[in-house]
């Protein structure tokens, strides 16, 4: 490349030539749902956080037990063996304490960051983990490798989703 | 019988901004028209289009491939969209490959581009749906968190610092003050790094590349139309990608064993077998600054958990032996996702051919090497490219 | 380097309306595991996988994501293609052709049944400057397409309602197929106009479902299978994507996906070459549009294929014999695939009842539906 002799294409616009209608735009709202089928290993997930409880789906060829579960082994490629109750407890894998919402929106002044978290449950196999939070904890005390417990919706609340576990709480 | 021999002789770009004017159509014929002229050709030459564009969800059009094909010089001829994530911009390219190495054609024109300031209120909100949407999304999650997660896993494994990494960032927005495309070209301190807003500790705002409108553009032709067209063909010597398992929070995250296996099929196929020796010149992706030092590793470039000493002592600076990211990188440069990977490729082919102006590294390099990453950190692809 | 490359192994589930016990993993992973057995191949063994995905049809971004767990493709090349499933068929094809890897698998699938939004969907589709604002119904551009068509053609909206019958009539007889009927010329004419001249019967209904295909270099090939299929030629292409400036007679895409096609299949006169055809009928008069833009027949000359049972099963050229995606259902981005299965389980003899004499050579052809003009064509030979 010659920086010379080539003339980079491309306009810059800030913000406010959009909103002082400097250019026009056309906007579009998309109106789009989707009803998606759990499946088998899913649907029976989701079932038992209603119960409050967590299951998982073990391999016997690499006798590993999956979380979130699936009726095939991903590794082994054959379908999975047997359902395992596993624990409502774990260990923080990794963590990060968030001060952004889902669409880059910042937490308002006062409230409490989140904590999301990769939480390696007992029962399952090991790094098994799920994405979930964390609560009833400060932001600075959260580390790496501690234990934590479900805290779980009231039995009525329930619907049969990953929110049916409010948030781990360390124990 | 070998393999036919493909080499880029044309490279195109446009500049990278927060929001551009043109729409992605546009941003996408100035791109390949760009890449087109450098060597010389017109879309008559061109038998296919390869065209990269992620999610469709920033321009909010379904089928986007359908919509910016004749922007991106596929009127009446073949188009396709590959798409991995991320990855798409260098893969991209790899998909131009295929069609020249294959024997159906001797000219793919290879096209990327994204236009994420379309998206409102911001492109950030495009990324919730990325996660699960039966086991993840309830939970709201922002983009950022799973490279929070991962930072955090990679620097706990290591034992490395967030003044480690934000090096990272203080080098590629200082590389990007001599690229013409650069979006947020900047002289700043680690200081600076680690007291910029904290969005998803351990990630601050300057940890991050910008959201972009941009496009870039590759010309691929087979080895005898090559020698016919230019006294500088790059060789595409090497292509490798590879894809993790979705079920991402049961993968230990302080190593991208992805992209190790996507380099070791590149490798493998470039005949290199020394990469920290053999490769001169490199762009990792670098979305976020420790992604630059993770892929290092992963490209086999460096030992786990060493990429930040290397950075430290000044080796992957645009002097050092192993200069990374002498464009700016992502981190500099900006970051329209495919049209990203793209730029990162063009930028190895104006360095192995001598035409980096002022980013150019010392000492001629003949070997250089292009990496992307994307999907939910599940996705290596990976070119390496001599003269 | 290798010059031929075959199908070794395909596996599809049914295709039907709904399919509420099987999420998207299960749909895939149940076409992966017959195709790896009829292939005779483990996941390990597969150098590539293709898979096949529209973000806004998935409902995720970055759909690709979601693609490698069930086919057993984890920490193995994979890479997805935003189009048809036949132009992923086409990636692999291209990648077995480097001579870089030996032996590749290719996926699609649809869940059509969970996008419960589609109208707006596929209006997602048009462009947003020019389009979208005038569109309520995406079936309109069928509708101005087709009207078009037979203006110019003299074709009449009877003929094209006799495609509606044949195809759901061959569904009857593939046990894969979801909307298999026994209907008449008038219950298609009668039924709702959804955009004149386009009835709702001449729209093809929605499935869902999933195929998988091991494709193979030639030496593989022929240690893996008996019934080697082989890819003769390829061809695809993208018209303009503007409504403004489209021919809307004919669909020129798929006229030069098949120059491309044939020349590469060394076929001269297709009509004479080709045994069976499966080809894009997402709306009747489209079989007969693409019919004679893959030159079966000249210009206007295709309602009289049809009336004459030209296109039947025990016809001279039999078109959709498995009931084509008015009888087996629009699987999206799997249309070229189930269009693809037809064509190897007929090449093989192992289509049953609506089995085709002496077929040697077919052709499957697939359109992405409104508003693209892309097109993809393969051609098969036993």
């Amino acid at each position: 490349m010659n920086n010379k002799k080539y003339d980079f294409k491309g306009t810059p616009l800030r913000g406010s030539d959009i909103k002082e209608k400097k250019v026009l735009t056309t906007s579009w709202r998309p109106n789009l749902q989707y009803a998606w089928d759990d499946g088998v290993a899913i649907g029976r997930y989701l079932k038992e956080l209603k119960n409050g409880k967590i299951i998982a789906r073990k391999c016997n060829k690499c006798e590993r037990i999956m979380i979130p579960p699936r009726m095939f082994c991903e590794l082994c490629f054959r379908a999975t063996d047997e359902w395992v109750y596993v624990e409502n407890t774990g260990v923080i894998n990794t963590f990060s304490i968030s001060y952004v919402h889902w669409d880059a929106k910042r937490i308002k002044e006062g409230e409490k960051p989140f904590i999301p978290a990769v939480i390696e449950i007992d029962g399952a196999s090991e790094g098994m983990g799920i994405l979930h939070v964390l609560g009833e904890v400060d932001p600075e005390d959260v580390k790496s490798g501690m234990r934590v417990k479900a805290v779980w919706k009231s039995p009525e609340e329930r619907i049969g989703a990953i929110t049916d576990i409010k948030y781990f709480k360390p124990i | 019988m070998g393999m036919r021999r493909v080499a880029i002789v044309g490279a195109g770009l446009t500049k990278f901004v927060r929001r551009a004017q043109e729409t992605g159509k546009e941003l996408a014929y100035e791109a390949a028209k760009m890449a087109l002229d450098s060597c010389e050709l017109t879309l008559e030459d061109v038998g296919c289009v390869s065209l990269g564009t992620a999610p469709d969800a920033f321009d909010g059009v379904h089928m986007k491939g359908e919509y910016l094909s004749d922007g991106a010089g596929g009127w009446r001829k073949p188009v396709m969209r590959p798409y991995v994530g991320g990855g798409t911009g260098v893969f991209n390219a790899i998909h131009g490959w295929f069609h020249v190495a294959s024997g159906l054609f001797d000219i793919c024109l290879v096209v990327a581009e994204e236009k994420m300031s379309s998206c409102y209120p911001h492109p950030a909100g495009a990324f919730l749906t990325i996660f699960d949407h039966t086991t993840e999304q309830p939970l709201k999650p922002n983009l950022i968190w799973i490279f929070a997660l991962e930072m955090r896993r990679y620097m706990e494994t290591y034992g490395i610092s967030h003044r480690d990494i934000a090096l990272v960032s203080v080098k590629n927005k200082k590389n990007a003050m001599d690229h013409p495309c650069a979006q947020i070209p900047q002289e700043i301190t680690v200081d600076d790094v680690l007291n910029s807003e904290v969005l998803a500790d351990p990630v601050h705002r300057l940890d991050i590349s910008p959201t972009s409108d941009g496009a870039a553009a590759l010309v691929l032709v087979a080895e005898h139309i090559a020698k016919k067209i230019t006294d500088k063909p790059v060789w595409i010597d090497g292509v490798g990608w590879n894809v993790d398992t979705a079920y991402w929070a049961t993968r230990d995250l302080c190593y991208p064993r992805y992209v190790e296996k996507a380099a070791r099929m590149a490798y493998e196929m470039a005949g290199i077998k020394e990469p920290h020796k053999e490769i001169q010149v490199a762009e990792p992706y670098d979305p976020f600054d420790y992604k630059e030092l993770h892929h290092m590793e992963g490209l086999l470039l460096c030992g786990k958990g060493e990429a930040p000493r290397l950075t430290a002592e000044g080796v992957t600076a645009r002097d050092g032996n192993l200069p990374t990211c002498p464009s700016g990188g992502l981190l500099g440069v900006g970051n329209p996702i495919a049209a990203s990977g793209v730029m990162k490729i063009c930028e190895i082919f104006w360095q192995l051919r001598g035409e980096a102006g002022k980013r150019q590294v010392p000492g001629k390099p003949k070997v250089g090497l292009a990496q992307a990453w994307g999907d939910l950190m599940q996705v290596g692809t990976v070119i390496v490219m001599k003269v | 380097m290798t010059e031929k490359v075959a199908i070794v192994g395909v596996g599809c589930t049914n295709f039907r309306s709904t399919t509420p016990d099987l999420s998207y993993r299960e749909l895939t992973y149940e076409a992966a595991t017959k195709a790896y057995e009829e292939a005779g191949v483990e996941p390990k063994d597969i150098d590539s996988f293709v898979s096949t995905a529209e973000d806004f049809f998935e409902g995720y971004s970055i759909a690709d994501e979601y693609c490698p767990d069930q086919l057993g493709a984890v920490l193995k090349p994979v890479n997805t293609i935003a189009g048809d499933f036949l132009q992923s068929l086409i990636t692999a094809y291209m990648q077995i052709l480097t001579g870089r890897l030996n032996i590749v698998a290719v996926q699609a699938m649809s869940k059509a049944s969970n996008m419960t939004t589609l109208k707006e969907l596929e209006l997602f589709a048009f462009d947003p400057v020019f389009n979208r604002p005038l569109a309520e119904n995406p079936h309109f551009v069928a509708g101005l397409e087709m009207n078009r068509y037979l203006y110019d053609t003299k074709i009449t909206r009877e003929q094209c309602a006799k495609v509606v019958v044949k195809n759901k009539l061959n569904a009857l007889n593939n046990p894969y197929a979801g909307h298999g009927a026994k209907i008449t010329v008038e219950d298609v004419l009668n039924s709702e106009i959804v955009s004149y001249p386009l009835t709702r019967l001449d729209i093809s209904p929605s499935s869902d479902g999933a195929v998988v295909m091991v494709l193979a270099s030639e030496e593989t090939a022929k240690k893996l299978s008996d019934k080697p299929i082989w890819i003769r030629g390829v061809g695809w292409c993208s018209d303009t994507f503007s409504l403004e400036s489209r021919d809307w007679a004919q669909p020129i895409s798929t006229k030069i996906a098949a120059e491309m096609a044939y020349k590469m299949a060394k076929i001269n006169d297709p009509k004479r070459e080709i045994d069976l055809v499966e080809l894009s009928d997402l709306f009747s008069y489209k079989e007969l549009q693409h019919l004679e833009a893959l030159k079966f027949c000249s210009k206007g000359e295709a309602g009289k294929m049809v009336d004459d049972g030209v296109t039947e099963i025990g016809g001279e050229l039999p078109v959709n014999p498995s009931g084509g995606s008015l009888g087996v259902g629009n699987l999206y981005e799997c249309s070229g695939a189930q269009k693809a299965l037809e064509i190897i389980l007929q090449l093989r003899g192992e289509a049953g009842k609506r089995q085709i004499k002496n077929a040697n050579i077919g052709l499957a052809h697939a359109w992405r539906g409104v508003p693209t003009t892309t097109s993809v064509i393969a051609i098969f030979s036993n």
